[in-house]
């Protein structure tokens, strides 16, 4: 049995210009010690994603319309605050996207990065600290003991994420989600923090949801990787084969979309037209009016592709025109 | 003459009973007009704080910044205000640096009006509408607000805003690093007919030295406050020369197989 699996997640948004449907329909399960991976455009539900499992979404407007999250014997969906507060920062702890939203700026490093110590494992204060210091240089802060004592602003920007990643690492979590955990981070450090992941897998088991727009670097750290677009997944692969073989047209548009592989001064690559607006009603695949390496000529209108697998764990939109 | 000169630059934060964080500590640097200039390095070693300091919105501990032939430094805090026009930032997250509140049409206007305090009427919706097409924003978008956005148009949104009060200067923090790979090659495809069009000039701060090495004509390399190595782009990541350029070029991820 996987440590999470997580069957037909739908959360919509109501708002006075309609219904958003950030996340429609998501499948996806995490063994213990995996790394799965989630990429896909800017909006596409990602992070409400991350949230609707931890019980993040504001509601109202947000709501849960249907699905399941099994951890344990737990549904996470619909087990009840109470529940979800023992669970959550302890045995799931998450990586959140912005630093700044999430530590709190009138309160010292060191009073946040104590708490779920003192809060979960019951550490008193001066073995919490000691704890909290050490956390911190693992992950490449500098003088530990004198930065704990700082405020946030004082941080860089790329200090205060790796603060972030001190705390959901500390209580020593089954599944770790990392939202971008890196973006403000240049490579060399980049590397340390994604080695001392590893590291924590491979002596604890944790299992990684990684959410990341950087594709080499989810291409080195997952095992597996979905690929999202307008609340849907809409391909799923083993990471190398993902890279060798892309099969959805989004897929493919999104890796012929990067940057690093144009020479200079080449215009880049870009996916025509605009995301769809996910407030409006959808019939059929979102993808379709921008499907422009596939065949377009043999999309199904009203037709909504389901994933099926092709073969080695190679899931992929069953449609003739992105599979031409 | 360099269109920027930043000569000696300082800028130190004092800590209480210890030695003072040298978050810039003697940076001198040339920029041409017209130039892109990628700065890379640790995080922590001190970007922000050099684009904050030349856009005078923290004061130096030492050194010039020279625009134009004029030293900032010595400015009195209006005249600064007058002369921070010039120069704009993008700031890293799209998502902080707009007001929730306001439409982007009266984010547009307000930023037009910097410039151009009477500008009104037609005037006005025809400088916006230049504007919107300028980064590729339909006009029916006006009366959005930015929670509406995605990611992208909202980074396109925040281009738009520096624009407005036609700068010469522009110190981009991150621009990309937030947003999918699509709509990061559509901001540099932006960014670079821009300074080609507007002969601008920008400083292009990002952790993605694919990125910088794409946009950049020169590339800056900095460590603990200072600047260890500088040189045309492909060169530098040809035949990097200090030790930190090498550690950074051996640590890019890669994309496995395809690369
Ligand atoms: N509170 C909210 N009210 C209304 N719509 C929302 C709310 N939160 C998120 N959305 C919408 O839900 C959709 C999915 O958002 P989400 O943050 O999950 O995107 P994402 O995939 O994480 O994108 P990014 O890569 O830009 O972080 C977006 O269209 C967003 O506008
Ligand atoms: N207001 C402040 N008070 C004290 N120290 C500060 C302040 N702002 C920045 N610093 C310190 O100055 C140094 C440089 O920070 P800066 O934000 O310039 O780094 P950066 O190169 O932009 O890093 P990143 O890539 O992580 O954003 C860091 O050690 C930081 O902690
Ligand atoms: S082939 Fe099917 S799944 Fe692919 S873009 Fe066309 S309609 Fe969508
Ligand atoms: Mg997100
Ligand atoms: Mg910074």
């Amino acid at each position: 049995m996987p440590l999470l699996e997580v069957t037909d997640l739908k959360t919509h948004f109501h708002t006075r210009n309609g219904i958003v449907r950030a996340v429609d329909g998501v499948s996806f399960s995490l063994e213990k010690g995996q790394t799965v991976g989630i990429v896909g455009e800017s909006g596409s539900g990602k992070s409400v994603t991350c949230y609707s499992l931890l019980g993040l979404i504001p509601m109202p407007p947000g709501k849960i319309e249907s699905g399941s999250a099994i951890f344990g014997s737990t549904d996470l969906l619909n087990c009840g605050e109470k529940k979800l507060c023992q669970i959550r920062g302890k045995r799931i702890s998450m990586i959140f996207q912005d630093p700044m939203t999430s530590l709190n700026p009138y309160l010292r490093i060191a009073t946040q990065i104590t708490e779920p110590l003192r809060l979960h494992m019951g550490m008193d204060r001066k073995r919490a600290l000691k704890h909290a210091i050490r956390a911190l240089g693992e992950v490449g802060i500098a003088e530990p003991e004198k930065r704990i004592q700082m405020y946030p602003h004082e941080f860089s920007g790329g200090m205060r994420q790796r603060v972030m990643i001190a705390m959901a690492l500390i209580t020593n979590p089954e599944i770790l989600i990392a939202d971008e955990p890196t973006t403000a981070l240049d490579v060399t450090i980049q590397k340390q923090i994604l080695d001392l992941i590893k590291e924590r897998q491979r002596e604890l088991g944790t299992a990684v949801l990684f959410i990341t727009h950087d594709l080499a670097v989810i291409s080195e750290v997952c095992d597996e990787i979905n690929v999202m677009y307008a609340g849907n997944i809409v391909e799923r692969a083993g990471a190398e084969e993902l890279f060798k073989n892309p099969r959805h047209a989004y897929t493919r548009a999104l890796l012929k979309s990067i940057p690093a592989l144009h020479a200079k001064g080449e215009e880049l690559y870009t996916i025509p037209g605009l995301p769809p607006d996910v407030s409006q009603p959808i019939n059929g695949c979102a993808f379709r009016p921008r499907n422009e390496l596939g065949d377009s000529a043999k999309c199904l209108p009203n037709h909504r592709p389901v994933l099926k697998d092709t073969g080695a764990g190679h899931w992929v939109q069953d449609c003739p025109g992105c599979l031409a | 003459m360099p269109y920027l000169q930043i000569i000696d630059l300082k800028t130190h934060f004092p800590v209480k009973n210890a030695d003072p964080i040298k978050a810039v500590d003697g940076v001198s640097l040339d920029i041409h007009q017209g130039e892109i200039l990628g700065l890379v390095g640790e995080s922590g070693c001190g970007k922000s704080t050099l684009s904050r300091t030349v856009m005078q919105l923290i004061a130096p501990t030492g050194g010039q910044v020279i625009l134009n032939g004029e030293e900032l430094t010595s400015l009195s805090a209006s005249e600064v205000r007058h002369r921070r026009l010039d120069f704009q930032m993008i700031f890293q997250d799209p998502y902080a640096s707009l007001n929730p509140r306001m439409t982007v049409f009266s984010t547009l206007a307000e930023a037009l009006r910097t410039r151009q305090p009477k500008l009104a009427g037609s005037d006005l919706n025809h400088a916006i509408a230049e504007l919107m097409e300028r980064v590729g924003l339909d006009w029916r978008y006006i009366r959005n607000y930015p929670h509406e956005f995605s990611g992208g148009q909202r980074q396109r949104i925040a281009i738009a805003r520096a624009l407005a009060p036609q700068p010469k200067l522009i110190i981009a923090d991150e621009p990309v690093s937030a947003l999918d790979v699509s709509i990061q090659s559509q901001i540099l495809n932006l960014l670079n007919g821009l300074v080609a069009e507007l002969n601008l000039t920008m400083i292009f701060i990002s952790h993605d030295l694919s990125v910088v090495r794409y946009i950049a004509d020169r590339i800056a390399v900095m460590h603990f406050g200072k600047i260890v190595e500088l040189g045309e782009s492909e060169q530098l990541m040809k035949n990097p020369r200090h030790g930190y350029t090498r550690e950074l070029l051996a640590s890019i991820p890669k994309i496995r197989d395809t690369a």
